[in-house]
């Protein structure tokens, strides 16, 4: 299924990566090129396998529920490109 | 004596142990040989400080009787994907520029306890992704290794990747040990490619806590050495089961140096027909059957055997990685931490940032994964990747019926020139074609340096493993390198 | 390679809703009359509550409420590279309690999804949530109404999902400030079939899940504090024909804000209609100050959020042992309270109704029926609950956990009502009285000497001094005028306080006077 650059322009929006306009061309193509590529999978019964998603065989470990963690302000914030008060500053939210 | 920078790991221990030197003296003979290397560009920082502070840590100790084991005092470098406390850990990207952890991941915390040195953090390919250590933001890596005929000869070759720093440096004797990090091959491709020992362990042995997510169900943290031994040392001090990590599994830590006892009589090495591919250059060929031979008089059975969806977890590899890590990178948004571009509002301001803050490679898996997941494709692409995965795990699961380990070449290639390859990705990714099987599912895996191509650049063997089967497969690796007798130097 | 399953948007797709709407019949009494006929409203709501555990999620860090910003925060709520989720198993526990609570099925596999979106108080990038393999299963709750009708709503399911943090918007202008406090604390979503029928039936129904939930002991349902939210989805349609297009009200916070978004809703729904016009999907907030829905800002394209299985997570595997020992430690919950209350002690459907609508109330009335082996008069005291004791708490603003008197005090005042200490009208003074001071029945009667006065000697010569003292109304009353009584009585009464015991006043006044 080849990609427009509608296409990838929606898929940059989604993944919020800007793109030129003018380098959506070359970058649908490099997409187009790979998804080619991958689409080889087809050649593969996979009829009633079940997909894998965890490479290890276990089932999720439960923690006990204790606060054992929190009031680490000063490490959260430590790399903050904005912070003022305690919180951290980012461009406005318009809701 | 020689150099102190020629010991292997084990080597080093046994002389600290005897007092032939100090771990400071140790530790200042790599800080000057890492000096005098600076042209491989391998390190994203250098921490002499801290490892000088350490080294003197260490001999403290020793004077006390109190050594912490055998990688008390040994200078290592760490993989710029492990978050270091106070030490640049980037993944080496923009988009971390600068960022300096609060916290120490589990691995290398295990390796502090463990008494180990930190020399320094290793550039890599961009977020683990690549293997020729080329998207790095810092610039591209130098293999040591020169071609001594052919195309390449008297070019700048690649260490491979995504941990050619690591690899770099082991390989240029400024590190004793490396931690690498490998997702579809990116501890053992690296590895061949600069002559060493690349290890991958059974995924969930080593803790992901602390290291930068790159592909959640594949990445493992690893060592890169000179010896199995080395290997067999360094991830007895990583491995462990960490309850800060749901998917490390809770099994003890044997003694791997204890298992290299140099005898395969018992084992069965499994030779799968599939990984004889068309284009592989006749002298990898070669050295793969003479690999088999080694085994053969070693002692063990050879066993022909059968993975036949091999040739499509690769393919399968670029669904799903890209997939997880394109949700993975979603934090780097310049919010929180690292690199931040102002827009014209929130959205633009996420958009540029990641524009600027992730390379051309990077951005491009990462509109894969975004694409792979979308509504309407997730059947067709994840998952459908997800159940041939399934189908590439139960080949191996069918594998162990026959056999016990299973030997391929590394890499389709010898180290290639700087420049080679650069204008078709799928090209780039075909050099983890032999490794990436054994990371779809999950088994440890490892690159021991077999012999040198026509070239003069070495090349290595591969070997796979069943799940935690991790001394069988070391076993069987240092009979492997004992019969190479690899000895060759960049 | 492609395929048509829309697999990844939000909610029930439209042509499956059919199959969850269980009260295909309706209530006439509902169907609101529009200018060019009866429309009747469908309503479905999904419910945020916030799940009852020291910890959150998936990390260590605590869950309570407010704190100065960014100090209830982990490393992996803020999302800092290389940083790992843990299961809480409080929050597997709390949910599976939900689901037995409300009646619906346990699944014993169940699997945590990733939700991917852009926001700031979002710092993953991704929410952590179950999409196609949720803990709990289909389920229901029965709701009554003021009216005695009662409904029921069939529960989808349940899941767990991460809280946001918190953005505030007016500190800093130009800018946002992002508190992640909340960010990563657990929330139970429990989302409910469209069998919702009005406005009062959704602010009934939101009413009764939080009782069960606070019963439960799995959520708070703190709703100021945002422990409890309602997401609203409210479609209009002719009865009989297809569904309409339904927009979503979000983060309602109080049940009173659920009744009216709903009635604003459905009539701006009705409105649009019969002018002819569509309704366009969207999201929508309520504005209580004008108690009115508007849109939120449009996105340009809908939410695509990408979800598969978390690959930092395994699969929750609990078996049965692990739900039995649940099940056998839940309480009794409200409906099978009242129908106890209802058999065993008589009370009527409405009164029991009141008195288990909040767990404390239920708690409070068995303390005064039933402690420490008193029985008292269940009716009697459903009454002083319903009546004085309410009267206080809402004239006081008080919550019953903050209640002056406890049950077993109001239980002792019965007791001094049943054995003739003092007669009812004194009691009540004697409960104003404890409200105030939290002491006990008893030593309030000594202190004040409110005894009732039941000595027969006592009173006749209480009596005989009134008759001799007011000849004239005796007369009246010796006369046929039997009204002049009470006025007799009421002096007794004066005379001694209050404290005479009315009847024998009553029966001695009889004799005294005659006839």
């Amino acid at each position: 299924m080849a990609l427009d650059t509608d296409t990838v322009k929606r898929i940059a929006r989604l993944a919020r990566i800007h793109v030129d306009d003018g380098d959506l061309p070359a970058l649908a193509d490099e997409l187009n090129n790979i998804l080619g590529w991958v689409e080889q999978l087809d050649e593969v019964d996979t009829d009633g396998v079940e997909p894998m998603t965890s490479a290890v065989e276990m089932v999720q470990r439960l923690r006990t529920d204790a606060v054992t963690d929190g009031d680490v302000r000063d490490k959260v914030l430590a790399n903050a490109p904005a912070e003022a008060d305690g919180f951290f500053v980012v461009p406005k939210v318009i809701e | 004596m020689a150099a102190l920078t020629d010991l292997s790991i084990a080597e080093a221990g046994e002389g600290l142990d005897n007092g032939d030197f100090t771990a400071r003296e140790l530790t200042d003979a790599y800080l000057a040989a890492m000096e005098a290397a600076r042209d491989l560009n391998a390190f994203v920082e250098e921490t002499p400080e801290r490892a000088r502070a350490m080294a003197d840590a260490s001999d403290a100790r020793r004077t006390k009787g109190e050594a912490a084991g055998p990688l008390d005092g040994i200078p290592l470098a760490v993989k710029d994907l492990f978050c270091t406390e106070g030490a640049l850990s980037t993944a080496s990207s923009r988009i971390l520029e600068g960022f300096r952890p609060t916290y120490e991941s589990t691995v290398t915390a295990n390796l502090w306890e463990a008494g180990a040195v930190l020399l320094g953090k290793t550039s890599m390919d961009e977020f683990a992704m690549g293997s020729a250590n080329i998207t790095s933001c810092y610039g591209p890596v130098l293999n040591p290794w020169k071609a001594t005929g052919g195309d390449a000869a008297g070019k700048d070759l690649v260490p491979g990747g995504s941990s050619g720093g690591s690899a770099a440096a082991v390989a240029a004797r400024v590190a004793a040990g490396a931690t690498g990090t490998d997702t579809g091959g990116s501890i053992r491709q690296p590895g061949a490619f600069c002559g060493i020992v690349g290890l991958k362990p059974t995924y969930g042995r080593c803790s992901r806590w602390g290291m930068i997510a790159f592909a959640s169900s594949l990445d493992q943290a690893g060592p890169l050495t000179h010896t199995v031994k080395d290997a067999a040392l360094m991830l007895a001090g990583m491995a462990g089961f960490d309850p800060k990590d749901s998917t490390s599994v809770d099994l003890p830590v044997p003694d791997y140096a204890a298992a290299l006892t140099g005898d395969i009589r018992d084992l069965r090495v499994g030779v799968p027909a599939e990984y004889r591919m068309e284009g592989t250059p006749p002298e990898i060929e070669a050295l793969w059957e003479q690999g088999v031979a080694w085994l053969r008089d070693a002692g063990a059975e050879i066993v022909d055997i059968s993975l036949p969806h091999t040739k499509y977890a690769l393919p399968a590899y670029y669904i799903v990685a890209p997939a997880e890590a394109s949700s993975n990178l979603a934090r780097y948004d310049g919010m929180r931490y690292g690199l931040r571009v102002e827009g014209e509002d929130l959205t633009d301001t996420y958009e540029r940032t990641r524009a600027e803050g992730f390379g051309h490679e990077v951005q491009r898996r990462v509109l894969i994964g975004t694409y792979v997941l979308s509504a309407g494709y997730y059947d067709a692409y994840y998952l459908k990747a997800q159940r041939v995965r399934t189908r590439i795990a139960d080949d191996f699961k069918t594998a162990w019926e026959s056999c016990d380990v299973i030997l391929t070449p590394t890499t389709p290639s010898a180290a290639f020139a700087l420049g080679e390859k650069q204008d078709d990705p799928i090209a780039m990714y075909l050099n983890d074609i032999f490794t990436v099987p054994a990371s779809m599912a999950g088994l440890p895996a490892i690159s021991v340096p077999a012999g040198l191509s026509g070239d003069g650049l070495p090349l290595g063997l591969h070997l796979i493993g069943p799940a935690f089967g991790e001394e069988t497969l070391l076993r069987a690796a240092g009979v492997l390198e004992t019969a190479a007798g690899f000895d060759a130097r960049p | 390679m492609t395929d048509t399953t829309d697999t990844q948007t939000d909610a029930i797709p439209d042509h499956l809703v059919a199959h969850f709407t269980s009260r295909i019949g309706h209530n006439s009494a509902d169907l609101i009359e529009g200018e060019t006929g009866a429309w009747e409203i469908i309503i479905g709501m999904e419910v945020h509550a916030q799940v009852m555990s020291e910890s959150k999620l998936f990390s260590g860090a605590p869950t309570d409420f407010g704190g100065d910003p960014n100090t209830h925060v982990s490393l992996i709520d803020a999302a800092m590279p290389g940083m790992l989720p843990v299961l809480n198993e409080a929050a597997i526990r709390q949910a599976v309690r939900t689901g037995l609570g409300l009646e619906a099925q346990i699944n014993h596999r169940s699997v945590f999804d990733r939700k991917n979106y852009f926001y700031p108080d979002l710092p993953q990038g991704y929410q952590i949530s179950q999409f196609s393999d949720p803990i709990v299963g289909e389920g229901r709750v029965t709701v009554d109404m003021e009216d005695g009708e009662s409904f029921e709503v069939g529960i989808v399911r349940i899941h767990l999902e991460q809280d946001a943090g918190k953005s505030i918007h007016d500190r800093i202008p130009d800018q946002t400030c992002i508190d992640l406090n909340r960010s990563g604390v657990a929330l139970m979503e429990i989302v409910s079939k469209p069998d919702i029928r009005s406005g009062a039936e959704a602010a009934a129904y939101l009413s009764k899940l939080r009782s069960i939930l606070r019963y439960l002991g799995t959520c708070d349902g703190n709703m100021q504090e945002g422990s409890l939210r309602a997401d609203v989805n409210v479609s209009v349609r002719r009865p009989g024909e297809e569904l309409g297009t339904r927009c979503e009200i979000k983060n309602v916070n109080s049940i009173r804000f659920v009744r009216q978004a709903v009635d604003y809703e459905a009539r701006r729904q009705i409105e649009i209609l019969e002018e002819g016009g569509e309704i366009d999907q969207e999201t929508r907030l309520f504005d209580p100050d004008r108690g009115e829905t508007r849109s939120m800002r449009s996105k340009e394209e809908a939410h695509d959020y990408r979800y598969f299985p978390d690959p930092d997570l395994l699969p929750v595997v609990i078996d049965k042992a692990f739900v039995d020992e649940i099940k056998a430690s839940l309480p009794e919950l409200p409906d099978t309270k009242a129908a106890r209350f209802v058999d065993e002690f008589g009370l009527s459907e409405y009164d029991a109704g009141v008195l288990v609508a909040e767990r404390e109330t239920a708690e409070f009335y068995e303390a005064v029926v039933d402690a420490e082996g008193a029985k008292r008069d269940p009716k009697i005291a459903a009454n002083w609950i319903t009546g004085d004791f309410f009267r206080r708490l809402n004239a006081d603003e008080l919550a019953i956990a903050d209640s002056p008197v406890t049950g077993a005090q109001l239980g002792g005042l019965i007791d001094l009502i049943a054995d003739g200490t003092i007669s009812g009208k004194i009691a009540k003074e004697v409960f104003d009285e404890m409200f105030d001071t939290g002491n006990d029945a008893g030593d309030i009667v000594e202190e004040k000497g409110l005894k009732q006065i039941s000595d027969t000697g006592e009173i006749s010569a209480i009596i005989d001094q009134i008759i001799a003292d007011n000849p004239e109304q005796a007369d009246q009353y010796r006369s046929g005028n039997t009204k002049v009584a009470g006025w007799f009585t009421g002096q007794a009464m004066k005379a001694t306080q209050g404290k005479a015991n009315p009847q024998m006043v009553n029966e001695l006044l009889k004799e005294k006077l005659g006839g």
